[in-house]
């Protein structure tokens, strides 16, 4: 019991961890609570889910949907992947042309932004809903045997290639930030933007740049949850809290500490559905971000430069 | 129609109140509550709860008079807004915009699950109505004077607020900081006091709703109420009390009368999908305000 709870943490907390990447992202580089991101999770899986349901009319889309090996889903799922991820970028660019960007050159303060970000987010919720009607949707109805693990642990063949797709993905963004330009011109302005444009560095340019990370991690993480769970319109909004929690929890601007908060927020709610009912799990994130707020608000890996 | 009208009224006064709390938060003291359905539920909870007859299912069963309820929401209400508001007010300003949203999902979860407590999914139903002994007109004619009287109590008493020297910083606060902090003033204490006095707001008007329908149940209390009340405030312009009482009369009615029409227009299966189209105007009106019209139609404040 308890290591099919740590198992399962685990693998969720990885997709977590995609998503509060960004969520820290905008926090520390933006510099403003960013209530739309959740719903570009919804964006990048929905725009997966567009490729997918092409098998209903064309038989190429069929033949590239069956099953890869253990897995449930094809190579379709793959091109739908690609898709998710443009359309999350580009809506993300969109955005920023046109709402952020022309927000913060009035030198609104930041909870204008917050505010914009929250319409948004209901915009983008009730366009998917208006798309793509209210139910929740499959990726694939193939069954899949499950692994047996010692423990005695059960996990799916999807759920380990999302835990590795994870792993290896935040090992390339690691990489990133810490080697190239644009990565560390984006933890520069992180922590000090007016220093950052002080010494040349483009600070438009890497927020755009934030933007295209975040909204593509997004939607990797809205595609991988696609995968494991289901695609539902409300599926953004219900990630927010834990996104946010995982954020404050890790120290806002900290990419490890986001990606370690969102395993312990995730641990925590599969340990804790094992001692209470498992429709209270989502409000685990809640209690634990009032915990945080109240002991420990800067964090458990504070950054300099962001209170 | 001249009781459908009467209805209309009724809940738009209901309404207004929690868009006066809401101006008193944003439009007064510039803090973003991202969880209003969340306050609004609390005090129809509470209302509810306190005031329904004894029956063998339900853990409270005190049954209590209709006033002491609706006190006992305010007093609920301000608790939750002193536990966020306690928890991040001496932080980042978009923190207590994370924790309000919290409040809002976290008590749509406690309605649908606490099941002994708030009837789960199907709610309370049943709640008993202050003067129903009059039949159903002299109800809706009470109720309504009730509602309109808190109303202008409500609004005058914020209109002496706004003109006290409590205002005064309040609206000096929302414009800079720092100079308040420079000049003495307790910025937290402030913020804590105009962000309680907005939820207890919110939980009066969700206490008067229960009332008034006589049922709770998660379905009233969805997040896009949140949107509403500030599509509400947004129209009215952010900062004037009569323009949040304008605002939630002209957004209530066009909603009103766009789910009317859609529900006319539409048959029963696309019912989702209209709804969304509701939203989507609801979103736009949010985005666009903020863009164009930073201070609303009758707004004070130069920016929003």
């Amino acid at each position: 019991m308890i290591a099919q709870a740590i198992v399962d943490g685990l693998l969720s907390g990885a997709i977590a961890a995609l998503g509060a990447i960004g969520v820290t992202f905008s926090l520390s580089i933006l510099r403003f609570a960013n209530f739309s991101h959740g719903d570009l999770l919804g964006v990048g899986a929905y725009g997966a889910l567009g490729v997918v349901l092409l098998t209903a009319v064309s038989s190429a889309a069929k033949t590239l949907d069956a099953p890869l090996g253990p897995f449930s889903f094809g190579w379709l799922l793959l091109i739908g992947l690609i898709v998710g991820i443009v359309v999350a970028v580009a809506i993300a660019l969109l955005l920023e042309r046109w709402v952020y960007r022309p927000l913060r050159q009035r030198a609104a303060d930041p909870l204008t932004l917050v505010f914009a970000s929250f319409g948004l987010a209901l915009l983008l919720r009730s366009l998917i809903l208006l798309l793509f009607g209210p139910d929740p949707h499959q990726y694939s109805t193939e069954i899949q045997m499950a692994l047996r693990l010692p423990g005695p642990v059960l996990v799916m063949p999807d759920q380990i290639l999302v835990f590795v797709v994870t792993l290896g993905v935040l090992a390339g963004l690691w990489l990133f930030l810490q080697r190239s330009r644009h990565g560390i011109a984006m933890r520069c302005v992180a922590e000090n933007p007016s220093l950052a444009s002080v010494a040349g560095i483009d600070t438009a340019a890497t927020v755009r740049m934030t933007w295209i990370v975040s909204a593509a991690l997004a939607a990797l993480a809205g595609v991988l949850y696609g995968v494991t769970v289901q695609v539902r319109p409300e599926m953004g909004i219900g990630l927010l809290l834990p996104l946010f929690t995982a954020a404050i929890l890790g120290g806002v601007g900290s990419v490890p500490g986001a990606v370690l908060a969102a395993f312990l927020i995730s641990l925590a709610e599969n340990l804790l559905s094992l001692v209470m009912p498992g429709s209270y799990k989502p409000l685990v994130p809640f209690v634990l971000l009032l915990v945080v707020l109240y002991v420990r608000p800067q964090g458990l890996f504070p950054i300099a430069g962001q209170k | 129609m001249l009781s459908y009208l009467l209805f209309f009224i009724t809940v738009a006064s209901i309404l207004s109140i929690a868009t006066l709390g809401l101006n008193l938060q944003w439009g007064i003291s510039g803090q973003f509550n991202a969880g209003v359905v969340g306050f609004v539920a609390i005090g129809g909870y509470t209302l509810a709860v306190l005031s329904m007859p004894a029956t063998e299912r339900l853990l409270v069963q005190w049954n209590l008079p209709f006033a002491v309820a609706l006190a006992a929401s305010l007093v609920t209400s301000a608790a939750a807004a002193l536990l966020v508001g306690l928890a991040t007010l001496r932080l980042r300003s978009d923190y207590l915009a994370i924790a309000t949203f919290g409040v809002g999902s976290a008590i749509q979860l406690l309605a649908n699950n606490l099941e002994p407590l708030t009837g789960g999914s199907r709610g309370l139903v049943g709640i008993p109505r202050p003067f129903e002994a009059l039949g159903a007109v002299g109800f809706a004619w009470a109720y309504a004077a009730i509602v309109l009287t808190l109303l202008a109590l409500c609004y005058a008493a914020l209109q002496a607020l706004l003109h006290s020297p409590w205002g005064r910083v309040q609206r000096a606060m929302r414009e800079d900081e720092s100079v308040c902090a420079a000049l003495g003033k307790n910025v937290v204490r402030l913020r804590l006091s105009s962000f309680v006095l907005g939820s207890v707001l919110m939980g009066l008007s969700g206490a008067l709703y229960a009332g008034f329908v006589g049922t709770t149940s998660p379905s009233e209390f969805m997040p896009i109420l949140t949107f509403q009340i500030w599509a509400m405030l947004i129209v009215g312009g952010s900062g004037s009390n009569r323009g949040a009482i304008a605002g939630t009369f002209v957004v209530w009615g066009l909603w009103t009368l766009s789910g009317a029409f859609i529900g006319l227009l539409l048959p029963p299966r696309w019912q989702a999908q209209a709804g969304a189209l509701q939203s989507i105007l609801v979103g736009l009106v949010l985005v666009l305000t903020l863009l164009l019209r930073p201070q609303g139609l009758l707004g004070a404040r130069r920016a929003a």
